[in-house]
């Protein structure tokens, strides 16, 4: 469990002052205490080192973490350095998903700060023999209060000093009113880099002596290799071929090489029966589902039944849809002797660590991974085949090897977001109240799928996970962007949206009628303000819909306005706005580009993304036939954020993503009166609609 | 054979296959890892370079086609230290969020400007249609190539 020892580490760093993690403040941080991991340190010349089990893939937390963390501490923002995903060096962290970092990791840096800024400032009145209280501190620098001129920095007070602190009882942390990092917008810790090329991603890591890995792969999941020939691959000069076991793979000086002589190997697989496909998978699923948890009840659901004049059975429907972050899964790796070394794109540091000591069967402590920029990950980087693999045949080969998985292996080795779908019995009363509710969610996870909406008598039920159950998927699925949630916003708010159709009452009058949670009346009413809500009966003119949704913490309104094609049955998101409630904002640049960047992204799965496969063939394999959205798809994206300092910070990384599918759906029902009840809205699902007529 | 070209404004020189495509030898033979690989086909233009100031792919561009051209990447862009318009407009907007994409959304809008100096919004989606973008930067990318085109001032390179 345990990273290098304690007295190794306290070498490595030098010298400064360090604060350390103490056990009893981790029980609610997913991660476990290894004594001797350090969170913050202030060397000798002054700078500040954050070390975090967290990783940057995009979502912008190195620098928000940085703010909070100079905002504790009050020195200047570019002076704190970030050291993320190395597990040698930073906190043991279960892994970078769920929109928890600034949730879960902000607080404890912060406390870690106040406990660093507690030691200085009495450091510093020691040094300067003077009582605490006329001690002030200003951009890394105290001073006398009374004489400004008789100061010390942090540099100086961090000099020749070792000096540990565990972080043991609550400093008192700065309050949020005298904030002047936090909650305002700071430039990105890596715009520069990733502006010139030099960020570093796994794959651009250089070794010497370093060879590059082409592994054969199966033509289809669960296929059996039977016969392999490798003679001709072994002519090519420089390739070296690794057996072992099912892995087979070519090493190269010139990953370009190593691909020719992969080409070269011919190779026979037996293909296990599997008949299931994107038509037929759901009903498969219906099968083969585990009973369900309930997750939420109330009432009596008969009661509800009794007392509707109108009830409503529909079932929703997901296809999988794949994570496509633009960097492949990549990893260098290098073992020598006991040790091995991994340069890894990973969204679990700590994961892969274990994962590789496994596989090499050395001890955790001697494995270590260091995780560059990722290329995105989205959910998908939880799986850390690749590190494995680089891991394994480094040690074959006796040099240090990368494995970087091209766009063909991406797509079959991706965790997709799970096929799943979801049924919804509900009623309405004389007076258009909703009497029950009674939900089944299958194989997508229960997040969301909680009501929010004020209904007497209701039910949620959760069957399987988005892991699957043994015999659901015939591939991998997990955690993709806002798990879960996809599938139940898309259900959950087609349905209200259907019901209030049938009611004849405007979707948004409708769902505030069923609503008293104040902030998600706050979302919606900021979204209507911002997006120019005017009812409109369906099929109007105006194209518009309404979703809303709370994802772990945060709440979000999202309003759309679509224009379709009938003939062709196209669909063109014209308008997004979204609003979100994210309780304290630390770094509010960063959060609306994570909300634009959810409902760009969300435009994927909401219209043209799902994995054609044919049992576990997979068809879809680069970006020719998986379409994710690009530039042309791109709708006016507005991002509302609703500032509500009293609630700590939520995360703010994937909420936005969820109701991308229900808004479009419900917006697509308002301009033609075709209600849609699977995603994604391809063309031909779109016409079948419009065919069934409304 | 032997493959002698301008690479970001120096000589440089490539031996053997000339049928090797020019990603691959950027980013293993030059080290020059700024230019990613996405697809690996032609698709996602996360490897695009300039070829005598046009935007390519490098994963389909054999090597033996750059003979006697100038090359530039990403690395080549800024120079003695200062940044080109692009790169400054993406940083001021915030252009992107993994990062993965950019040094290709880049050279991309590059070429476009260099094509068409004052594009329309429409023009500017067009011509980046074929790069993506997972993370969905993409309202800030067409920002950034707005605030860029007045800056580049005629410049050639
Ligand atoms: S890597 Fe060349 S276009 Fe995708
Ligand atoms: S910024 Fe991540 S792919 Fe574009």
């Amino acid at each position: 469990m345990n990273g290098i020892d304690r007295r190794q580490f306290l070498k490595a760093l030098g010298g400064g002052i360090i604060i350390f993690f103490s056990k009893s403040d981790l029980v609610d941080a997913q991660t476990t205490p290894s004594d001797f991991n350090a969170f913050l340190r202030i060397g000798e010349d002054g700078r500040v080192s954050c070390y975090t089990g967290k990783v940057e893939m995009g979502q912008g937390i190195i620098t928000s973490l940085a703010q909070i963390l100079a905002e504790e501490l009050d020195v200047p923002f570019h002076s704190i350095e970030m050291i993320m995903g190395d597990t040698s060096l930073c906190p043991w962290d279960m892994g970078t998903f769920g929109s928890r970092s600034i949730k879960i990791f902000g607080p404890l840096l912060r406390e870690a700060a106040a406990e660093a800024r507690a030691i200085l400032i009495q450091l510093a009145a020691e040094r300067l023999g003077l009582p605490l209280d006329r001690m002030e501190l200003t951009s890394g620098v105290i001073r006398d209060k009374k004489n400004p001129q008789n100061q010390i920095s942090y540099a100086l007070l961090a000099q020749g000093k070792k000096i540990t602190r565990r972080l043991e009882k609550k400093p008192p942390l700065k309050p949020a009113s005298t904030f002047t990092v936090s909650g305002k917008p700071v430039s990105r810790q890596d715009a520069l880099a990733k502006a010139t090329g030099q960020a570093k991603f796994s794959g651009d890591i250089r070794l010497p002596g370093m060879v590059y890995a082409r592994i054969l792969r199966p033509p289809a999941h669960g296929a059996k290799l039977k016969k392999v020939d490798t003679s001709s691959a072994e002519k090519i000069k420089g390739a070296q071929i690794i057996r072992d076991g099912d892995l087979i793979a070519i090493l190269h000086s010139y990953p370009d090489e190593a691909e020719q002589a992969l080409a070269q190997i011919k190779a026979q697989f037996e293909l296990p029966e599997n008949k299931l496909t994107p038509e037929n998978i759901f009903n498969h699923l219906l099968k083969v589902a585990p009973g369900g948890n309930v997750i939420g009840q109330e009432g009596n659901l008969d009661q509800g039944k009794k007392v509707a004049s109108t009830t409503f059975t529909e079932t929703y429907l997901q296809q999988y849809v794949a994570h496509a972050p633009i960097e492949t899964h990549t990893a260098l790796a290098q073992v020598e002797k006991n040790k091995a070394t991994v340069w890894a794109s990973t969204q679990r540091p700590f994961g892969a660590r274990d994962e590789v000591a496994r596989a090499l069967n050395l001890p955790p402590e001697n494995v270590r991974i260091i995780t560059p920029f990722l290329g995105g990950g989205f959910g998908g980087k939880n799986y850390n085949g690749q590190v494995v693999e680089a891991a394994r045949l480094a040690r074959l080969a006796g040099k240090p090897v990368q494995v970087a998985w091209s766009r063909e292996e991406e797509f079959f080795y991706d965790t997709f977001q799970p096929a799943a779908l979801v049924q919804i019995e509900s009623g309405l009363n004389g007076s258009n109240q909703i009497t029950f509710w009674d939900y089944r969610v299958y194989f997508a996870g229960d997040r969301g799928a909680q009501i929010f909406y004020a209904i007497p008598h209701h039910r949620t039920a959760s069957h399987g996970t988005w892991w699957g159950a043994p015999g659901a998927h015939p591939f991998a699925t997990g955690p993709w962007r806002g798990p879960a949630s996809n599938t139940n916003s898309f259900a959950r708010e087609s349905h209200i949206d259907l019901m209030a159709a049938k009611a004849g009452v405007d979707p948004l009058t409708f769902r505030l009628a069923h609503l008293s949670d104040k902030r998600m009346r706050r979302v919606l009413e900021s979204a209507a303000t911002t997006f120019g809500w005017l009812p409109a009966k369906a099929p109007s003119g105006r194209g518009q819909g309404v979703a809303c949704g709370i994802y772990l913490g945060t709440y979000i309104a999202t309003m759309a306005e679509v224009e379709v094609d009938k003939q062709s049955g196209t669909i063109k998101v014209k308008r997004v706005v979204c609003a979100q409630d994210m309780g304290q904002i630390i770094n509010p640049e960063g959060a609306r580009m994570q909300v634009e960047g959810c409902m760009m992204m969300g435009l994927g799965y909401a219209l043209t993304e799902e994995i054609n496969f044919r049992g576990g063939e997979i068809r879809d394999r680069n970006f020719n036939t998986y379409e994710i959205p690009r530039f042309s798809r791109m709708p006016k994206i507005e991002a509302v954020l609703v500032d509500n300092p009293e609630i700590p910070s939520q995360g703010g990384g994937e909420p936005a993503i969820t109701c991308m599918g229900a808004v479009i759906a419900n917006a697509v029902f308002n301009a033609t009166g075709a209600r849609i009840f699977e995603l994604p809205i391809t063309p031909e699902r779109f016409k079948k609609a419009l065919a069934k007529g409304v | 054979m032997e493959i002698d070209f301008k690479l970001n404004q120096k000589p440089a020189r490539l031996k053997g296959d000339g049928e090797r495509k020019l990603l691959w030898a950027l980013r293993s033979d030059f080290g020059l890892t700024g230019t990613k690989c996405g697809c690996g086909m032609g698709l996602c233009g996360a490897c695009t370079v300039l070829i005598n100031l046009e935007a390519f792919r490098s994963c389909q561009v054999p090597v033996k086609d750059i003979k006697g051209k100038e090359i530039l990447t990403i690395e080549g862009l800024a120079e003695n230290g200062r940044l080109h318009p692009l790169q400054n407009a993406f940083i001021e907007a915030n252009a992107f969020q993994c990062g993965f994409c950019t040094p290709g959304m880049i050279l991309n809008a590059f070429s476009l400007l260099l094509k068409n100096p004052r594009p329309s919004e429409k023009e500017i989606i067009r011509e980046m249609n074929d790069n993506l973008c997972r993370c969905g930067a993409h309202q800030r990318i067409v920002q950034a190539i707005q605030i860029a085109a007045p800056k580049m001032n005629g410049r050639k390179r």
